[in-house]
């Protein structure tokens, strides 16, 4: 995966990354800096790994193990449960769910009908930003403070772009 | 307008009713929209549900199609009230035992209904009488234009309009044709029918949509497929399928007549004389005797002009419409005597069957 690896508990990036022995095997958990915090793994004393790998082996599908939406907080277990998704972005989140699924389902995989011209108009304003975000970091890490200012006025422009649409 | 209002004036489809509808009574398209970045009906929490409502009733009754139209949310709806909206197809029965947080906005002329926080925020649907994908289409394309200035809508290039089921992604859309096919019913080939239809990627339901039966032998069509294709690209298929059952339901008429006419003038005038004098009638019953009916104004057994009235008796047999125009006291075991009642008094000034004409085959 070219995903940096992610919380095994939420599905926010791991900063922590433990590997613990236990009766020959190895055990790795990947862990975000809060559930690292709440689950006591900065005081070796008060933690156990084993609670933690109990809890991932509990999700019966490893492969969307504990992965959560990162919107919504919606589960593949849910998604079980109800035959629904949490909120729009869950489509994101649970793509490997997904994919399989939607083999013949429908006629195709790809959308080829009607394109929401505003969705498209807001899609390019945010890729212009995110571009210029990058470009602005790059340049005050070189050093080019000309640049660097540029980037941030046109970065400016955009966003009040994005907020002059009327909001939802 | 008010919903007492709404329920005193005919429907879309209770009205004019010409031979053009003589055997796809009515169109309907919908569309299933949800507003990005916010969580589908089914997960969103009771506040986010009002917030997003009110979003959406704003920007719905800001677009001309709605104006003057009706806006209510369904804890203000009583039961009888939620009954007939959903007789009227302007609700679904999901809608009408919904949480709080979900509403309907209706036009002034009934012809299309927005259910808002349903399975996905917004349903739109539009009902066109008779056979009118397209016209359907246009009128529907340029309503969800005009929400898309206000509302940001969920979309993602490869996958289209973001829907709570998988099932419906990509366009979101659903058409669908309401046909009369007493004909294919009375021959027993519906069942082929259903098989070669659902093989074309179509499926078929009764007059109620999911689960319910096909009394009156009234039969919806719709595509099940959302994704991989555009929506003019699904409308030629329905199209093409609707258009081959049309030509199935006609020569399955011409059968009947040619091989048995009297078996069949029978079952006409035996269901004209019941609903003359009958005095205990069952829906189900009401609804195939009023399919005979409409199938006698097809053959030209009775005139042009009584078509309208078997629609609109198609939906005013119903147990809601009855309780409705009964006003007032209204006991479960009494639907029965009512209804026949009813259409006692709407048959005893009926034109009388003259089965002379469609010996001519004139249809």
């Amino acid at each position: 995966m070219a995903n940096p690896l992610k919380c095994d508990l939420c599905s926010k990036p791991a900063t922590v990354h433990l590997t613990q022995i236990l009766d020959n095997k190895v055990h790795k958990v990947d862990l975000c800096e809060e559930c690292a915090q709440a689950k006591g793994v900065t005081d070796p004393s008060g933690f156990s790994l084993a609670d933690l790998l109990l809890k991932a082996s509990l999700n019966p599908d490893p492969s969307s193990g504990g992965i959560r939406c990162e919107q919504c907080g919606f589960s593949p277990a849910d998604f079980k449960k109800q035959g629904r998704f949490g909120c729009p972005a869950c489509y994101g989140a649970f793509k490997g769910l997904l994919d399989p699924m939607l083999d013949g389902m429908h006629k195709g995989t790809v959308h080829s009908g009607k394109i929401p011209r505003r969705a498209l108009e807001r899609k390019s304003l945010y890729d212009k930003l995110t571009k210029l975000e990058g470009d602005l970091t790059e340049a005050i890490k070189a050093e080019r403070y000309e640049d660097a200012a540029r980037c941030r006025d046109e970065i400016n422009q955009v966003r009040q772009a994005v907020d002059q649409k009327p909001a939802r | 307008m008010t919903i007492e209002s709404l329920i005193d004036t005919p429907s879309e489809l209770t009205d004019s009713a010409s031979s053009k509808s003589a055997i796809v009574l009515m169109t309907r398209i919908r569309l299933a929209r949800n507003i990005s970045g916010q969580p589908f009906p089914g997960w969103a929490k009771p506040a986010q549900r009002e917030k997003i409502m009110e979003a959406c009733r704003a920007a719905l009754m800001a677009t001309p199609a709605m104006k003057r139209g009706l806006a209510v949310s369904v804890g203000e709806l009583g039961e009888l009230e939620k009954r007939i909206l959903v007789e009227r197809h302007l609700i679904s029965r999901e809608l009408s035992g919904s949480k709080q947080g979900s509403g309907v906005v209706i036009s002034r002329d009934q012809a299309i209904s927005v259910m808002i926080n349903e399975e996905d925020h917004l349903r739109i649907q539009l009902m066109r009488a008779g056979f009118q994908l397209r016209k359907a289409w246009a009128a529907i394309d340029d309503l969800d234009s005009t929400l898309e200035e206000t509302l940001d809508f969920a979309f993602s290039p490869d996958l289209g309009y973001l829907t709570a089921c998988p099932t419906n992604l990509g366009t979101g859309m659903r058409a669908s044709a309401m046909m009369h096919l007493p004909a294919l019913v009375i021959a027993n080939q519906m069942e082929k029918v259903v098989r070669a239809v659902n093989q074309l990627g179509m499926v078929v339901r009764g007059l109620f949509g999911e689960g319910s039966d096909a009394s009156g032998s009234i039969f919806q069509i719709s595509n099940q497929t959302t994704l991989g294709e555009s929506e003019e690209e699904i409308l030629k298929r329905l199209s093409g399928v609707l258009q081959s059952i049309v030509e199935h339901e006609m020569n399955a008429r011409a059968r009947l007549l040619e091989a048995d006419s009297g078996k069949l003038f029978d079952k006409i005038g035996r269901a004209f004389g019941i609903l003359q004098n009958g005095h205990v009638l069952s829906s189900s019953e009401a609804m195939n005797l009023l399919s005979l009916i409409r199938l006698g104004v097809d053959l030209g057994v009775f005139p042009d002009s009584k078509r309208s009235v078997t629609d609109r008796l198609f939906i005013e047999a119903q147990p809601g419409h009855l309780q409705h125009a009964q006003k007032g006291e209204f006991e479960p075991g009494k639907r029965d005597l009512l209804r026949a009642e009813r259409l006692r008094s709407e048959f005893a000034n009926f034109a009388r069957p003259d089965f002379t004409l469609s010996a001519n085959g004139n249809n």
